[in-house]
């Protein structure tokens, strides 16, 4: 589960939230204009980065606001929570891969995720300290 | 049903080389879609001087991560030609590549509990008896005739209110058809190589000559993706975009139990299905967490959620006890169908986008792959299922029959 910090509300379970997928994919300026291909970009194509990624949430059972968020999506480490509509902050270095093994499964993803945002601040981006990362050495597992 | 007996731990069924300097063809994969391919290209095509790369060990990925259920009815014409080709397939594979993998065709239910659910599911019971597919509607008396446990009640959140049948569908051991097409690779020549990951490519103009790994450069003619979750990470190295999204998906298993369930019950609507392995765990699986993720793990409210669902249909479960979890990254796409030909970049091929559905299709992915990749134009069973899909519309929709997955 994801510790999330809502710009609004704070940290809050990861429940209370819904995915929206890549930030800043703007809506084209003249549609009419694009041909399939880019018409093709525009609806099917997003990024799928392995490492840090801006992408949207929504706090749907709080404040229901949207806002951005710049995550790992190999740590799922939270980097900074940002409002939507101003630039995407510079990536915290890339935590190096950790183990992926399910063992230590959760660990990650709730103590150390949560960027700190001081109370209701929600203007400024706020990045969490480097090196924060949780890096479980253990070794690939959990197979079936 | 009784409990089986696995064959025993084999030894060593494929040597461990070093790469070659150079190959006729590279795929680029080690696990069930991968090694079909490479198995398939050397039987129908005659291509032995070929190697898998795998960047871990040999089917880690989520050939040994899925839950293992074969089933073929789908909703579109597209869809269930290459499901069927594969569950024809895996009916006489255990014979082909000697060796017994547990198939068992104790068939697939999935339960309605709307009544969207029950116009959709016997709208897609007609189209699968058009398709030459074996599908029933069942009514919740036959439900529970052929499976017992289940709770057919009207006091539950989500009342049963039917099922779709196909009672060929089923299961079989993954990592046993690993070893197999494995094991005839290697019989065949070909070159499987593990811990080798690929980190970029050698292009001349918008050819691919060859892949960088780990263990040096390797010249090639041809290069085949099959790398699941990782197919747009080594998409962006070759110079192309995807459309995919690569997500967290689990699965859990129990302790073992006597046999119980006899069939595999899946449920898009309350997000669960169930099947009994063959010694007796019960093997559950739900959707695929939200977000994107690359981590093999994901978030524990998801399994709640399932086991919620799970033990609210078989209250029996209520006693069970969850043993293990774990998650692979499944490579999703919009239309929940897979990508499987040309890519932008010649002389380069791209199996992927099979999403939390892919083991069923693995010996069908191989064949078509493979003829993809000898002939350089698709087979007629995987060319609807082209990149160009996305750019002139012919979307194959199959949210309806892939939506919990499987
Ligand atoms: C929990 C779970 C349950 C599932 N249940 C079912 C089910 O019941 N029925 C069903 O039909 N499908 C199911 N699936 C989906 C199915 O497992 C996949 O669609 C299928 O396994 C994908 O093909 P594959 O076996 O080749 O993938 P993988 O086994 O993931 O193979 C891809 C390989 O590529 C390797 N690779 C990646 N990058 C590189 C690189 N740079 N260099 C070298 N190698 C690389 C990876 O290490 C990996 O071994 C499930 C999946 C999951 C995760
Ligand atoms: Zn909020």
């Amino acid at each position: 589960m994801l510790l999330i910090s809502c710009p609004n509300c704070g940290s809050r379970d990861e429940t209370e939230f819904h995915y929206g997928g890549q930030a800043h994919v703007a809506y084209p300026e003249n549609p009419n204009e694009l041909n399939d291909r880019e018409w093709a970009e525009f609806l099917f194509y997003r990024d799928n980065t392995k490492g840090a990624f801006a992408e949207r949430w929504l706090h749907s059972t709080g404040c229901r606001q949207w806002f951005n968020m710049l995550r790992d999506t190999v740590t799922y480490d939270i980097q900074a929570v940002y409002p939507m509509g101003t630039p995407r902050p510079a990536a915290a270095p890339a935590a190096p891969e950790s183990g992926t093994a399910s063992l230590a499964a959760d660990s990650t993803t709730t103590g150390t995720a949560a960027p700190s945002i001081s109370g209701t601040s929600t203007s400024a981006p706020s990045i969490s300290a480097t090196g924060t990362t949780a890096s479980t050495t253990a070794p690939e597992g959990a197979t079936k | 049903m009784s409990t089986q007996q696995l064959p025993e731990h084999p030894d060593f069924l494929w040597r461990n080389p070093e790469p070659k300097s150079s190959y006729d063809a590279v795929i680029v994969g080690g696990g069930g879609h991968g090694l079909a391919t490479a198995y398939f290209l050397a039987k129908n095509h005659g291509m032995t001087n070929i190697a898998v790369l795998e960047k871990g060990w040999l089917a880690g990925g989520n050939m040994a991560r899925n839950t293992t259920i074969i089933r073929s009815n789908y909703l579109w014409d597209e869809s269930a030609a290459i499901y069927e080709h594969a569950l024809k397939l895996w009916e006489i594979l255990p014979e082909e590549l000697e060796y017994d993998f547990l198939f068992s065709q104790r068939g697939v239910m999935n339960l309605a509990h709307t009544l969207g659910d029950v116009r959709e599911s016997m709208r897609r019971v007609g189209a699968n008896q058009l398709n030459g597919v074996d599908a029933e509607w069942l009514d919740p008396k036959q439900v529970k005739e052929l499976c017992p446990i289940l709770n057919i009640s009207d006091n539950i959140r989500y009342p049963v209110m039917g099922a779709t049948y196909q009672p060929r569908a089923g299961i079989a051991k993954h990592d046993h058809v690993a070893w197999a097409f494995a094991r005839k690779c290697d019989e065949l020549g070909v070159d499987i190589i593990q811990n080798c990951e690929v980190t970029g490519f050698v292009k001349d103009g918008n050819r691919v000559v060859g892949v960088k790994t780990n263990k040096g450069t390797i010249n090639t003619e041809k290069v085949g993706l099959a790398a699941a979750g990782h197919s747009s990470v080594l998409a962006e190295m070759a110079g192309f975009r995807l459309p995919i999204q690569s997500h967290p998906l689990q699965a859990l298993v129990s302790e073992l139990h006597e046999p119980v369930h006899p069939t595999v019950v899946m449920s898009n609507h309350v997000h669960v299905y169930v099947s009994q392995a063959h010694k007796g765990e019960l093997v559950m699986g739900a959707g695929v967490d939200s977000y994107n993720g690359y981590g093999q793990r994901g978030s524990f409210h998801v399994i709640e959620h399932q086991m919620a669902a799970a033990v609210e249909l078989f209250p029996i479960f209520a006693r069970a006890h969850v043993l293990r979890t774990w998650g692979g990254i499944v490579d999703t796409t919009l239309d929940a169908s897979p990508i499987v030909g040309n890519t932008p970049v010649e002389n380069m091929f791209v199996n992927c986008g099979w999403g939390t559905g892919g083991f069923k299709a693995t010996p069908a992915a191989g064949m078509t792959f493979a003829h993809n990749i000898a002939t350089g134009t698709p087979h007629q069973l995987n060319k609807p299922f082209a990149l160009e899909r996305f750019e002139t519309g012919a979307l194959i929709d199959e949210h309806g029959a892939a939506a919990v997955a499987h």
